[in-house]
């Protein structure tokens, strides 16, 4: 008995020992890389330990001072891969405070960092339980695991609704009831009739050709890649097909997704029936692109700020979504588990987002507390869009997507405009999308079409 | 004993200071020029490529990367290169030309010379690709240009310049004529300069007509610095790079039709493709070359027929 105390003791002793050395070598830099300042802003509004943030937001000081550096390189074109894709590679050699300590990753390209020995294993790695999990939508974790383990967690779910202009809703369908709407448009066939109508008044349905694009490419049958070849689903040419039809019809406004045209179109100014946004689109760029004044209060009377609504629309899709990965090598580990823990699975900060920003958080629990609330927000005229969202996000299913999907996705939009603009007839299209993809990824060796 | 000794320690050759102060210059040259150099002509002949985190070869492949060159639209982006240049430098030597001859005219006289010489200057000195970037937020869908033509009636509705095969190429062509016509213009005035002033004399009291001057006078004796000219511009609009690639925010569009033989080059370069890379340089180096000899050769036969 007293043996086995005395072994208790030390190896109790032993323990806090060796915590004490891990706490010790704890890093005083906390790396993240990322694309956009969304992360950054929720991280420095919501995440407990933040102390000081530094006056060009490059930097944030926790409260015990462990700084955060913050690298932000945009995502077009694939570059914020190929230069997070340099500092992995050099991962191994860079000194510790120059480590990337945690990186965000997109739904588009997820799998490829999730597949690779740079992520590490939130539950092994970082000490997160399956209690703790348990509370996220499923999919946010499917997406994010390899072989069961999960390398990343997320605190958002982006399930996409289509967001219309009351006012231009009441003119073409006389109402602006939200369940009216969606009945006007819960297929495509009614959805072109209410183009056509739209039309007539003078307004456009949509605003260019990758507005309807992600309601197609998330209900395809296939992943984008298959090996080496790059398949195209018959789901994406009906996009190509719809898009053609509502050009020459003069449906759209022509305009190219995030182009000044469409983000025109969603202002003031603009004479657009909707807009197909998931989640993030509508608090952090719908809203934004609504104001005459971007500087002053976001509120009624700013722009066309509450003008806006949300429904279903005909398809049920997804777009985007943020994971955060812890990389390999990194030494902020205890850091890391607590930025995950409060940020993506604490209730509490959850539904504390969701009511301030109007983001849809990766908590079931707080966000069907919300749906069924008298929540309402300002911006959408009121409209209780949670509800909605949470209708819409256990339906969510990313078991199609691939390593390749933003290079094909953008690719493929870029090589059909010129089709849509009437430049090129559809085969040149297709063979410059052949030619775009095939030089991106040099691995890929065909591209069959349905 | 010692004697020869010391004597031989007086004739202290220089020479080796004189290798020390040239010895910067090679080293750098062979640490950033021929060192790479002969790395993309190396790399040129292996499959190396980056497939997400996993790096794929390097796997020799012998003159597969230049068959694949081939069989792709390398020589349509050659073309879209010398049209795009063509479109620049036809405008650009004829004002040159006509800019260099007004102002060096002495029976013209034009005044406020120097603040035109600026001014046509000028457009040099902002960044190509702030340049073009201006240009993009000018001939945009909505931009400026087009509110304006539309508001004048000349246009019903806005025109997409960068929808339009033309209107892109014709926007890479106006940048690059904009940027360089004062550059040539300020390079064909010196040739004119060196011109003897009897020569025009001579010419006026045998009763030329200016035209008859320029053709029969200025012309033949500015050949050189024409020529010089010439290729110095073609060597650059094969290199051209940044103008259509912020203009079409690198994607080459519409239909490509943009895409330079450097833009080409680009894309394989930032799918860390160092094999198709290293190939198209390899290419580009020596249409440069080839060009480079012809120039020597023609400025050889002149000298000799003078």
């Amino acid at each position: 008995m007293k043996k086995g105390m005395s072994l208790l003791l030390v190896l109790a002793l032993a323990l806090s020992l060796l915590t004490s050395v891990a706490m010790a070598e704890e890093g005083k830099v906390l790396n993240i890389w990322c694309w956009n300042d969304e992360f950054q802003s929720r991280f420095n509004a919501y995440y407990p330990g933040v102390a000081e943030i530094a006056e060009d937001k490059t930097t944030t000081t926790l409260t015990d001072g462990t700084v955060v550096k913050w690298t932000i390189n945009p995502n077009e074109n694939n570059n914020y891969q190929n230069k997070l894709d340099e500092a992995l590679l050099a991962q191994e050699t860079a000194a510790a405070d120059d480590k990337i300590d945690i990186f965000l990753i997109e739904a588009d390209y997820a799998l490829k960092y999730v597949d690779s020995p740079y992520t590490l294993d939130v539950k092994a790695d970082i000490g997160l339980t399956d209690e703790q999990l348990a509370g996220q939508y499923k999919y946010t974790q499917d997406i994010a695991s390899i072989d069961g383990v999960l390398k990343g967690v997320t605190w958002q779910a982006t399930p996409g609704l289509f967001a219309y202009r009351r006012s231009i809703a009441k003119d073409v369908l006389g109402t602006d009831d939200p369940v009216a709407v969606q009945e006007a448009l819960a297929d495509w066939d009614k959805f072109d009739a209410v183009a056509e109508q739209a039309a007539a008044k003078g307004y456009k349905m949509l605003s260019g050709y990758d507005d309807s694009y992600r309601t197609f490419s998330n209900n395809v049958s296939a992943p984008w890649v298959d090996g080496t070849s790059v398949k195209v689903d018959a789901n994406i040419m009906k996009w190509v097909e719809q898009t053609k039809n509502y050009t020459d019809k003069g449906y759209n406004n022509k305009s190219s997704l995030w182009s000044d045209v469409w983000a025109k179109d969603q202002g003031p100014d603009g004479k657009v029936f909707g807009f197909f946004y998931s989640t993030w689109g509508i608090n952090f760029t719908l809203m934004g692109n609504s104001l005459a004044d971007p500087n002053a209060a976001a509120e009624v009377g700013n722009g066309i700020f509450g003008d806006y609504a949300v429904c279903e629309g005909p398809q049920p899709y997804y777009w985007g979504g943020t994971w955060i990965c812890a990389a390999t090598g990194t030494d902020n580990v205890a850091t890391i588990k607590d930025v995950m823990e409060k940020l993506t699975v604490d209730p509490a900060i959850a539904k504390q987002i969701t009511v301030d920003t109007q983001d849809y958080t990766n908590c079931v629990a707080a966000m069907d507390e919300l749906a069924n609330s008298d929540f309402q927000s300002a911006f959408l005229g009121g409209q209780n869009h949670i509800a909605l969202f949470a209708k819409a996000a256990p339906m969510i299913d990313m078991s199609n997507i691939s390593a390749y999907d933003q290079g094909c996705n953008e690719n493929f939009q870029a090589a059909f405009k010129d089709y849509f603009d009437g430049v090129v007839d559809i085969d040149t299209a297709k063979a410059n999308f052949e030619t775009a993809i095939m030089e991106k990824y040099p691995e890929l060796t065909e591209v069959i079409w349905p | 004993m010692q004697a020869p000794a010391n004597k031989k320690k007086s004739r202290v050759s220089y020479a080796k200071w004189g290798y020390i102060f040239i010895a910067p210059f090679f080293v750098t040259f062979l640490i950033f020029q021929l060192i790479p150099l002969g790395q993309t002509i190396y790399y040129s002949f292996f499959e190396y490529y980056r497939s997400g985190l996993k790096i794929i070869g390097p796997k020799f492949v012998g003159l597969a990367n230049y068959a694949k060159l081939f069989q792709a639209d390398l020589l349509s982006y050659f073309s879209n290169t010398m049209i795009m240049w063509l479109i620049g430098f036809i405008p650009q030597i004829i004002v040159s030309l006509l800019l260099a001859v007004w102002f060096t005219d002495n029976r013209l006289k034009l005044r406020f010379q120097p603040f035109f010489k600026t001014v046509i200057y000028m457009p040099n000195l902002i960044m190509a690709s702030a340049f073009s970037m201006l240009f993009f937020a000018l001939f945009s869908d909505n931009g400026p240009v087009n509110s304006a033509l539309v508001n004048a009636g000349i246009f019903g509705e806005p025109f997409r310049f960068l929808s339009n095969v033309w209107g892109t190429r014709g926007l890479v062509g106006l940048m690059n004529f904009l940027m360089w016509f004062g550059n040539t213009t300020i390079l064909l005035m010196a040739a004119v300069m060196g011109i003897d002033l009897s020569l025009f004399e001579a010419a006026e009291i045998d009763g030329c007509t200016p035209s008859q001057t320029f053709w029969q006078i200025t012309m033949p004796l500015i050949r050189p610095i024409l020529i010089y000219v010439l290729i110095t511009s073609l060597i650059g609009g094969l290199q051209m790079f940044d103008v259509p690639q912020v203009l079409t925010n690198g994607k080459g569009s519409p239909n490509r039709c943009a895409t330079t033989m450097v833009m080409y080059l680009n894309n394989h370069l930032y799918s860390k493709n160092f094999g198709m890379a290293g190939a198209v340089s390899v290419i580009m180096f020596i249409v440069c070359a080839i060009l480079c000899v012809v120039v020597t050769k023609t400025l050889d036969k002149d000298d000799r027929k003078v």
